[in-house]
């Protein structure tokens, strides 16, 4: 497997950290987040959370299980519509725009804030209608470009080479690597500006992680990825700026190496430490 | 000794313990319940299967004691002994020194029109000199059923044309012939005057549909008048042709003797197949056994539904399974859809499933009471009111009929439908689901492209359940267009090909008409096993062709391993 051992030489260091300072002040914003509450049923899950999310950057969520980053991601894209009994408290602005306003098109707000789960979930039909799934929902059915579609969005997947002879095959058969990264392929077909990785790596093996995290690196020149992940270490690897939540509040927000290397918070200082979570 | 008991109560503790009775009892169950399937169908396909075997003819003395002997022919049907006493006192001279049991043998003896009977139950110890002689003839008849005895000579117009041993080929010939017409005289009969017959009753109907309209002036009624010429004319030829083609039919005749010597002559228009059962190989036998199971299946019932075959009961069945089949699927889907995605779950939605759960339980002959009731009379009466006034007072859909069976066996079959695909959707993984959701696709995308595609091999499952029940199902049937013959298929060449409105004949209604209805009862009892055995026969089809199909889209579907 040619592409298996490229990975294997990889430098984490080399990932790009350009360790030159980060400043959240001078970022442009894609989604701005002035004050969040959210309650399942009686029970509050976000409190008051204030925060920007920058433009192309890769900002992580970390923080110990039922604290509220998963629920706080899914948000960005009102997935959290899907839970009865879920209510939302503020505003989520996108581009200026509150996504959380009447009348907003949750369609489309999904289709420009695409979407990784935890597990992998192609859906049962060849590869091939995985990627172009997005595409046909909004009536894109011409050929060509779908054809085209495929190619540059396994391509931009890392994933292309691995599967362009077996396009029309069940994308049941793929690795849950290979899944995932089609899952990915599938989301940034459809061209979005944000993406949301809610732990997109907890079920894979370390060489499909690897190669996940590397694709991540890639993409945050084109996309605003937002991701949540309960590994610390990939926090520190693929982001630029890391938020530590706690007990449903968001308690420090910062560029990802000071976060890391000199927090401001104890509870921050105690969770990266081990010391809880 | 105190010390082996408690070593065997430990030993038997142990055992209990250790599951060995548990596996042995289910074991035992679940070998029970084959031994009992499989029996079941062994009693049923002996029964009905043998029937068709060509036996051999036995022609032997019978002596009644103090009465003179006479010469018996025909096939030992059934054996079985009786106690002396009892045949003594049903009336019959029976010696009363002998073994405590005689025999008892069911002959069937044919030859309606001469012994009155076709079977008939003689005594074993009385027969002797039993012999099989092989020019012994066998006739299959288009009316009163078998005759058995001898073929004496062969007549054309009366004319003797072969006799002795020439009889029996020339007869064969002559068969032959006579097969040949009477297909094309079936063809002429159901086909060719079966559309003029159609077509006339069209004419009459639109004739009074103007009539009823006011519109029946001088240039309409020219243009009917003219139309009903035509196809007047075209009768008209049909007719002379199916004259000469009777005539030619019943031309040649046979004269045959019977074993105690009685003469007659049999039109061979009424003769469907002669057989030699004594001289015939075993070879031939099997061919004649596949020719009568051929028939069996792919025929037309004569005699009141106890010779011939049963294909209109088949192909009955299997219409109305597959029209029930495609109104119960997209109704049951819709609605399991409806409960699982859109409804707010609640206690309206729990009780509308406790009802549904319920109508599985309803005893069906009240869905028959209630497709009599309601779609024959109020909504079959009501749609003759509307769009056939032309035909009152005859009923066109206000009648029992194909359309209202598979209805009412729809409804029958509804709550299957619905519990199976709900049980599907809900097992539909929430995270693919999701993943449809995040890439923009509204819920009706999602269930339409993701969903409905995933949960079809439930779907399926509903489907297979109904299909078993709908296709063995007769009570309610009996009350909204199930008869014991229809004059022709509901699916035909004449326009609008589908006659939903016809009735139809119904394998498990078939089984009890010929079972229970039937004047010939000795006659019947055999077709009544064959026809079960067929009803499973086609039961099994459907389902495994619907199995099939299921299998097919649950590879293809397959729900995500985690």
């Amino acid at each position: 497997m040619q592409s298996e051992s490229h990975t294997h030489g990889i430098d984490l260091a080399a990932l790009g950290r350009n360790k030159q300072s980060l400043s959240l002040a001078d970022e442009t914003v894609a989604l701005e987040v002035p004050g969040l509450n959210l309650f399942y049923g009686q029970k509050q899950a976000l409190h008051n959370v204030s925060m920007n999310i920058p433009k192309q950057r890769v900002t992580a969520f970390i923080g110990p299980s039922g604290c509220g980053k998963s629920t706080l991601l899914r948000c960005f894209n009102r997935m959290n519509d899907l839970v009865d009994g879920c209510r939302v408290d503020g505003e989520i602005r996108l581009d200026g725009q509150n996504i959380y306003r009447k009348g907003e098109d949750v369609a489309e707000l999904r289709r420009r804030v695409g979407m990784v789960f935890q597990k992998p979930n192609p859906f049962p039909k060849s590869i091939y209608e995985n990627v172009v799934y997005g595409l046909r929902i909004q009536g894109i059915n011409k050929k060509r470009t779908l054809d085209e579609a495929v190619e540059w969005a396994l391509k931009g997947a890392a994933l292309w080479d691995e599967v362009k002879d077996r396009l029309h095959e069940s994308a049941l058969g793929l690795s849950g690597g290979q899944q995932q990264r089609l899952v990915i392929a599938r989301t940034i077909a459809v061209s979005p500006e944000v993406l949301l990785l809610d732990e997109p790596c907890s079920a894979l093996d370390p060489i499909s992680t690897l190669k996940v995290e590397e694709l991540i690196y890639e993409l945050k020149s084109r996309y605003t990825i937002v991701i949540v992940t309960h590994n610390m270490q990939q926090a520190a690897r693929v982001s630029d700026y890391t938020a530590f939540m706690y007990m449903g509040k968001l308690i420090e927000y910062g560029d990802t190496d000071t976060l890391f290397t000199n927090p401001a918070q104890k509870q921050t200082e105690d969770y990266i430490t081990g010391r809880y979570g | 000794m105190k010390g082996s008991d408690t070593v065997k109560q430990q030993n038997l503790k142990t055992w209990f313990k250790s599951g060995t009775p548990w596996v042995w009892l289910n074991a035992g169950a679940v070998s029970i319940a084959v031994i009992m399937t499989l029996g079941l169908l062994a009693v049923i396909a002996s029964r009905g299967l043998a029937h068709f075997w060509p036996a051999d003819v036995i022609v032997a003395d019978y002596q009644v004691p103090g009465q003179a002997p006479r010469l018996l022919a025909g096939e030992v049907v059934e054996m079985e002994e009786v106690p002396r006493a009892r045949l003594a006192a049903s009336g019959l001279p029976v010696n009363a020194e002998g073994g405590e049991f005689m025999t008892r043998e069911l002959l069937k003896v044919g030859n309606r029109e001469v012994y009155g009977a076709d079977f008939s139950w003689v005594v074993g110890e009385w027969l002797s000199n039993i012999r099989t002689p092989a020019e012994l003839v066998a006739i299959e008849r288009r009316e009163w059923g078998n005759f058995y005895g001898f073929l004496v000579n062969v007549k054309e117009e009366g004319r003797l044309v072969a006799e002795g041993d020439a009889a029996w080929p020339e007869l064969q010939r002559r068969l032959q012939r006579v097969d040949a017409l009477h297909g094309e005289i079936k063809d002429v009969e159901k086909h060719q005057i079966g559309r003029i017959n159609h077509g006339l009753e069209r004419l009459r109907l639109k004739t009074r549909k103007l009539e009823l309209e006011g519109r029946l002036d001088a240039a309409a009624q020219a243009d009917l008048a003219a139309e009903k010429a035509q196809w007047d004319a075209e009768y008209q030829v049909l007719e002379a042709r199916l004259g000469e083609l009777y005539q030619a039919f019943n031309r040649d005749s046979i004269r045959v003797r019977t074993a105690d010597g009685q003469e007659l002559d049999i039109s061979l228009g009424k003769v469907v197949r002669a057989y030699q059962p004594n001289g015939m190989s075993q070879l031939e036998k099997i061919g004649h056994y596949f020719a009568k199971l051929w028939e069996f299946v792919s025929d037309e019932p004569r005699e009141a539904n106890t010779e011939g075959g049963i294909f209109p009961a088949i192909f009955g069945t299997v219409l109305m399974t597959l029209i029930m089949a495609v109104i119960v699927t997209p109704f049951g889907v819709l609605a399991a859809v409806y409960l699982r995605e859109y409804a707010r779950q609640g206690v309206l939605t729990r009780v509308i499933r406790i009802a549904v759960n319920n109508l599985a339980g309803v005893p069906s002959i009240v869905y028959g009471v209630f497709g009599l009731g309601f779609f024959v009379y109020v909504l079959g009466g009501s749609l003759d009111r509307l769009f056939f006034p032309e035909s009152a007072p005859a009923p066109t859909f206000g009648t029992p009929g194909l359309l209202w069976a598979s209805l009412t066996l729809a409804i029958l079959t509804l709550p299957v439908v619905i519990v199976a695909t709900e049980e599907g959707l809900a097992r539909i993984p929430r995270a693919v689901r999701e993943g449809s959701l995040a890439l923009g696709a509204t819920k009706a995308e999602t269930l339409w492209k993701i969903v409905l595609p995933m949960a079809s091999p439930a779907m399926m499952t509903g489907l297979i359940l109904a299909v078993a029940r709908a296709a063995g199902e007769v009570a309610p049937l009996m009350l909204v267009g199930v008869v014991k013959l229809a004059p022709s298929l509901p699916l035909d060449g004449n326009y609008p090909y589908l006659h939903l409105d016809q009735k139809i004949m119904h394998l498990g209604f078939h089984i009890y008409d010929v079972g229970f209805q039937s004047p010939n009862v000795e006659a019947a009892r055999p077709l009544v096993y064959a026809t079960a055995l067929l009803l499973v026969v086609v039961i099994a089809t459907l389902n495994m062709s619907a199995v099939y199909i299921r299998n097919h889209l649950r590879e293809k579907y397959k729900a995500l391993e985690h």
